[in-house]
């Protein structure tokens, strides 16, 4: 079945400069080598396709701890300080990826965060 | 005064400048901590506090919460024996410890020694270095005419080097955030400079708890998906740190938040690139290698984080005057209110167009539709009708006073605007100083820290 990827994993984001890094977090272990498969760096591109995300994506993966984290340059429209962004330190744009949409299996039905279907 | 037993526990004061004050209290009072730890720079910190220094000469040059944050925890530090480290000094460390020395006075703990560390200033030195800028490739002389600041991040050896000379509290200015935390480890357990596997470990429990409260169920709560208990009612962290450096993350009682596997991993990878290389001051930290365990109700047992060899750098932020920004609001509700919302656009940009600004970037932004996440946004069905938008327009330019045209035509919006126009009071920070942040890299040797009891 097709869930968002909210219902799996879980991301924070954060600051540095004009680059901003988002960490995607699988809420359990076996859950974590769909969403790799899944969330390529293509993909986070289709997500973040603002003009705002000019730069290189990289994603480094942690697979001790079921975590991807990617780096997005240019993100931060110039920088914290310069930015004209409402939220220029980019504090709310880890939750955008949650909308994406992944292939899982229907026996994780139970197990998927959030509210369970009727 | 150091308790050189098998526990060390080391607390969270503050994850940053603007933070809550009673959970450093809750610590402070209820820890049981040998040391608390308070972060408060951000990395525009210490070029907007040389920015105010010009503008305003009575303004001492440190954390604007320094008195507030210190009265909260003094009294029960002096009781606990519990020593402080801090870099509330920004721009001023030696005024900060004297300052701190007044209250320690003030609530009797008389004999406290403060110790202030200062870290060379590089910015009148930094444009003649021939170096260049890390973000853009162009050499750091360019930047001489709008140059502020340039500060080095120093590391955790000048904090151990007060520690080991009885400091009680330690006051620092610019120091890499996981340093603050890494110091009192090192300065308990001896550890080297070069063992790089237990400064890892160290600085990556110190990255866990330099946010304070984003390791505790701070900027984590999604109801329905990620729930925390009673999350108005937030502590900092504490971590009980072990001879290896192997650490258990954990709050005081009676609080709500939690300490989970979830929480540590969010924080572990806050503002990190590159896992296996986060660059220290102190040491290359290696997140890829940590191993967690839930040992109890909010407990974290952190492990396994090993660290290389530090680099012969060291990092330095270089903050710029780049003009000015003007920012203002104004609120459509009800009926039609995305269509005037589009339409106060364009009026915008004609009334803008003829006032003449000159902008660098003009942004206008409709909050309530796709203001924060622009092409990213959920796309709204067609037939969606907003209740209502809040119209924001941002300009960077390069001077203050057309910065200032933003507020004068939302002001106009009022009385040759659109219907129901919702407008805020009329307030004063419509137009900011943009600093602008650079970094260079620095060799060692141009930077020495010195220790001084105030």
């Amino acid at each position: 079945m097709r869930v968002n990827l909210r219902r799996i994993a879980h991301t924070r984001s954060g600051d540095k400069g004009n680059t901003s890094n988002i960490a995607v977090i699988a809420y359990e272990p076996d859950f974590y080598p769909v969403i790799k498969a899944a969330l390529t760096v293509a993909a986070m591109r289709t997500v973040y396709n603002d003009t705002a995300v000019r730069g290189t994506i990289t994603r480094y993966d942690v697979d001790g701890l079921g975590v991807l984290n990617f780096v997005l340059e240019g993100a931060l429209g110039g920088g914290v300080s310069r930015s004209l962004a409402i939220d220029n330190y980019g504090k709310a744009l880890a939750s955008a990826v949650l909308r994406f949409e992944l292939e899982v299996p229907d026996a994780w039905a139970p197990r998927l965060r959030g509210p369970q279907a009727a | 005064m150091t308790r050189k037993s098998h526990k060390l526990r080391i607390g969270s004061g503050a994850g940053w400048w603007g933070d809550r004050i009673d959970p450093a209290r809750w610590n402070a009072e209820r820890g049981a901590l040998d040391f608390l730890c308070f972060e408060t720079m951000a990395e525009a910190t210490v070029s907007a506090a040389q920015v105010r220094k010009r503008r305003d000469p009575g303004f001492p040059g440190y954390d604007t919460w320094l008195d507030d944050r210190m009265r909260a925890v003094l009294p029960h530090c002096m009781a606990n024996g519990t020593r402080i480290i801090s870099n509330q000094g920004w721009i001023h460390p030696q005024a900060a410890a004297r300052r701190v020395a007044e209250l320690c006075a003030e609530v009797g703990w008389k004999n406290a020694k403060v110790a202030a560390i200062t870290a060379t200033d590089l910015s009148t030195t930094i444009a003649a270095s021939g170096l260049s800028i890390m973000e853009s490739g162009a050499p750091i002389a360019s930047l001489r005419d709008t140059l502020i600041s340039a500060e080095p991040y120093a590391g955790a050896e000048a904090i151990v080097q007060a520690l080991d000379q009885g400091a009680d509290i330690v006051i620092t200015g610019r120091v890499a955030d996981p340093s603050l935390f890494l110091a009192p480890m090192m300065h308990h357990y001896g550890w080297r400079h070069d063992d790089w596997d237990k400064l890892g470990q160290g600085s990556g429990i110190g990255h866990l708890l330099e946010c304070g409260a984003q390791v505790t169920g701070g900027y984590f709560g999604d109801p329905g998906y990620k729930d925390v208990p009673e999350p108005w009612n937030l502590a900092f962290p504490y971590a009980d740190v072990a001879p290896d450096g192997t650490a258990e993350i954990g709050k005081v009682s009676g609080t709500g938040g939690c300490i989970d596997l979830r929480t540590v991993k969010e924080q572990m990878f806050y503002e990190v690139h590159d896992p296996a290389r986060y660059i220290t001051p102190d040491v290359v930290v290696d997140f890829t290698t940590a191993r967690l365990e839930q040992t109890g109700e909010d407990r974290v047992k952190v492990s396994g984080i090993s660290g290389h060899a530090r680099t012969p750098t060291l990092k330095v932020s270089v903050g710029c005057t780049e003009g000015y920004i003007g920012e203002d609001m104004f609120f459509f509700a009800g009926p039609g209110c995305l269509e005037k919302a589009k339409l106060a656009d364009r009026i915008l940009r004609e009334r803008l167009r003829m006032a003449d600004l000159q902008a660098d970037d003009l942004r206008i932004d409709l909050i309530g539709l796709n203001a924060v996440h622009g092409a990213a946004s959920a796309p709204p069905s067609p037939d969606y009708v907003p209740a209502e938008i809040a119209v924001r327009i941002a300009a960077r330019c390069a001077s203050r006073a057309q910065a200032e045209k933003i507020g004068r035509e939302v002001d106009g919006m009022a009385v040759c605007g659109l219907a129901s126009t919702g407008k805020r009071v009329p307030h004063q920070d419509r137009v900011r100083e943009v600093i602008g942040l650079w970094s260079t890299l620095v060799p060692r040797t141009s930077v020495d820290c010195t220790v001084e009891f105030v």
